[in-house]
């Protein structure tokens, strides 16, 4: 399938699942960047004619919110909680390892295409930090050493 | 048939509860031994997960923090659980940590299978419903109001006066939206009900629509909340299925249509009028008040919006009756508040009780001091627009007003621990920086002023005219205080001042 189709039929579906719901916005921007990775350019304007809004309008939900990107990401998205409770058992350190480790800064993904890092505010383990989400596994008490095996399962992994 | 519990809490698979649980499951096929596998929820123990809990006939019997390689020896050659295991606990319900706790809302926490509707009601769930089913919609609200029930989301406004505003508003739509955007870092109460027990919020928020007359609910949740999200969802359908949501609750003739919304990684939505912004497809923006969301929220129609913990608490107080919660607490602290203990804490997790205790109490008695061995320097209680508090202020009472008395606040009930490894100077830098990351934009005190707040704060560090630079950060401070729009820039100021006032010498190094 081309990506051009799979593109189309990511929007298609998002729109058909969210039609008669209101103030869905969100919830078609998370369907399609599940589908495609990211929230292409292209579908900006399908989608504010799908809603009745102007670009702008969409555009600029798009960029308001951290979550979504409109440039598609690594294989995987790394984590790293950078919040006060993670920070006082040395959050701090493992996102200066991680950036060395990976040989990139927070936004930006591993040369190899497997890896984007994200910078995060809590994931609700604070009790257990330094804390980590790799896509939708969160893991605890993550120091430099776990953090670097658990990069190499996630290369080893590549497909 | 032997049964085990396995937690599928956030933190005990963070700390490879999955793991231990398929362990289980292996050894058991292996030995040809008949066991019962239930995923429950967290008890809030987390010092202690995973918590492996096994039932005897005395009760649950408890083995944790336990370690893949400590499977093995778990279970003795005819099934029941070895009590010689290095990690076993014993009772789990004689827990010191968990007995001297008063548990309302977190008493099912751990016990019950998340998503099952018969376990729930085998816990006295849905009792609040079920009376709320034969009251009048004023008789709801004077319930709650009678409970002292205030919001736990961080303001504390009075939630029977919320209710008693919504109801008294004619409309033909109304709505129910929880606040489950849980931001602050070193909370995760909400998320433990959630996973824990997602049936009292979703009771909770039926009463609310009954109490009000609204027939539509959302759940706005954090998108950092993958495994809340899920649980939400399969509780939600089950609930859907045994006929407590949807048309016609139980035959009432009432409805309660309950969907979950995902937010998209801004702290700021966690603010209720940004919140609905959010929920109806937009940006996060703050919106003024007046008109409050009670009259005009979502879609311009009242709209109820509340804590997790708050519509979690009503089930409780509709179930038992108003005086039978508002016997807990202090001054106008009424109830008990499900503190967090987060950061550098020998044994964090969730402690709730009645307000009145102080920080020092439960940052010792339960935290028992730092997990790094060292002393506690300084404890940030409510946020991350919540004070830092140095020992001298570790002796007052944990309730609304005492904190308020002090420049600081409960919030969400927050604690986290900082060592005296911790760096003050960094700590002010952050939240500036936290502010510059999470601001809605609207005022300027706030967008322009923590950009402002940073680059001030990294003079001071490296000495530059830092005199000059320590009074223009004081001044920025007010600034902001007094010019925002909201507690998010509003409220920055506080964990700066109070480390430039209490912790001083870190901005002289
Ligand atoms: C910057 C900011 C962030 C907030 N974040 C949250 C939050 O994550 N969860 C929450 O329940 N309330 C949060 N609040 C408070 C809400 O605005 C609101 O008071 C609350 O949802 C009302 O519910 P309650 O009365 O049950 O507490 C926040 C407020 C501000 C100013
Ligand atoms: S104080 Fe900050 S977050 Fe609040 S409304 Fe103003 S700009 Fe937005
Ligand atoms: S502060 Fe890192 S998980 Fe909450």
């Amino acid at each position: 399938m081309s990506a051009v189709m799979d593109r189309g039929a990511a929007v298609a579906a998002a729109f058909e699942r969210y039609r008669n719901e209101p103030g869905a916005l969100l919830c078609i921007l998370h369907a399609i960047q599940d589908s495609l990775g990211y929230i292409p350019a292209e579908v900006v304007p399908d989608i504010a004619a799908e809603l009745n809004l102007s670009r702008a309008e969409v555009h600029g939900v798009i960029s308001f919110y951290h979550d979504f990107r409109t440039q598609p990401g690594g294989r995987h998205t790394v984590q790293i909680c950078r919040a006060e409770a993670c920070q006082a058992v040395g959050a701090r350190e493992l996102e200066a390892h991680a950036k060395t480790a990976l040989g990139v800064d927070y936004h930006a993904t591993c040369s190899d295409g497997s890896i984007t890092l994200v910078p995060v505010y809590c994931l609700g383990n604070c009790a257990c930090g330094p804390s980590v989400r790799i896509d939708n596994e969160v893991y605890g008490r993550v120091s430099s050493a776990r953090f670097d095996s658990l990069m190499a399962e996630l290369k080893a992994g590549a497909e | 048939m032997v049964r085990v519990y396995v937690p599928r809490d956030t933190t005990a698979c963070a700390l490879g509860a999955d793991g231990i649980a398929a362990a289980i499951q292996l050894q058991a096929a292996r030995q040809q031994r008949e066991i019962e596998l239930v995923r429950n929820g967290s008890r809030g123990l987390f010092w202690l997960e995973p918590l492996v809990e096994v039932e005897t006939s005395d009760g649950r019997v408890a083995f944790g923090p336990l370690e893949l390689e400590e499977v093995e020896q778990l279970f003795n050659a005819d099934g029941s659980p070895n009590t010689g295991h290095p990690r076993y606990l014993g009772l789990t319900e004689e827990i010191a940590w968990l007995k001297k706790q008063q548990r309302l809302t977190f008493a099912r926490a751990g016990v019950i299978d998340p998503v099952s509707v018969s376990d729930y009601e085998a816990h006295e769930g849905f009792a609040g419903l079920r009376r709320a089913l034969t009251l009048s919609p004023q008789q709801i609200v004077d319930e709650l109001k009678a409970s002292g029930l205030r919001g736990r989301g961080g303001a504390a406004f009075p939630a029977g006066i919320k209710w008693q505003t919504v109801l008294d508003a004619p409309a033909i739509q109304k709505y129910i939206v929880c606040n489950a955007d849980e931001g602050d870092s070193g909370t995760f109460a909400d998320r433990l009900v959630m996973e824990a027990d997602p049936y009292q919020l979703i009771e909770g928020m039926i009463i609310a629509g009954l109490a009000v007359g609204a027939d539509k609910g959302y759940i706005y949740l954090r998108s950092e909340y993958p495994k809340a999200h899920q649980i939400l969802n399969e509780a939600i359908d089950a609930a859907t299925a045994a006929g407590y949501l949807g048309a016609d609750i139980l035959g009432s003739g009432r409805s309660f249509y309950l969907q979950v919304r995902l937010g998209a990684g801004a702290y700021i939505c966690g603010e209720e009028t940004a919140l609905l912004d959010s929920l109806e497809g937009k940006r996060g923006m703050v919106r003024a008040k007046p008109p409050l969301p009670a009259l005009r929220g979502l879609f311009g129609q009242p709209t109820v919006v509340n804590n997790v913990l708050t519509l979690a608490a009503a089930t409780t107080v509709l179930a038992k009756g108003g005086a039978f919660y508002q016997d807990f607490g202090m001054g106008r602290s009424r109830g008990t508040m499900p503190f967090q203990l987060a950061g550098n804490i020998r044994r964090g997790g969730l402690v709730e009780l009645a307000f009145g205790m102080t920080l020092r109490q439960l940052v010792e008695e339960f935290g028992g001091g730092t997990a790094s061995g060292r002393p506690i320097r300084a404890i940030q209680v409510g946020g991350p627009l919540g004070a830092y508090l140095p020992e001298s202020q570790w002796d007052t009472p944990l309730d609304y007003e005492s904190f308020a008395a002090m420049g600081a606040m409960l919030g969400h009930g927050g604690i986290v621990v900082f060592d005296d490894t911790v760096d003050m100077a960094r700590q002010a830098r952050f939240a500036m920086e936290f502010c510059v990351a999470e601001s809605c934009g609207k005022c300027t005190p706030c967008r322009i002023g923590s950009v402002r707040g940073v680059e001030v704060i990294d003079r001071i560090i490296s000495d530059e005219q830092r005199a000059e630079n320590l009074t223009l950060l004081r001044e920025l401070c007010d600034t902001m205080e007094y010019g925002s729009l909201c507690a998010m820039g509003g409220m920055t100021p506080f964990p700066v001042r109070s480390a430039l006032t209490y912790f001083a010498e870190d901005f002289e190094r």
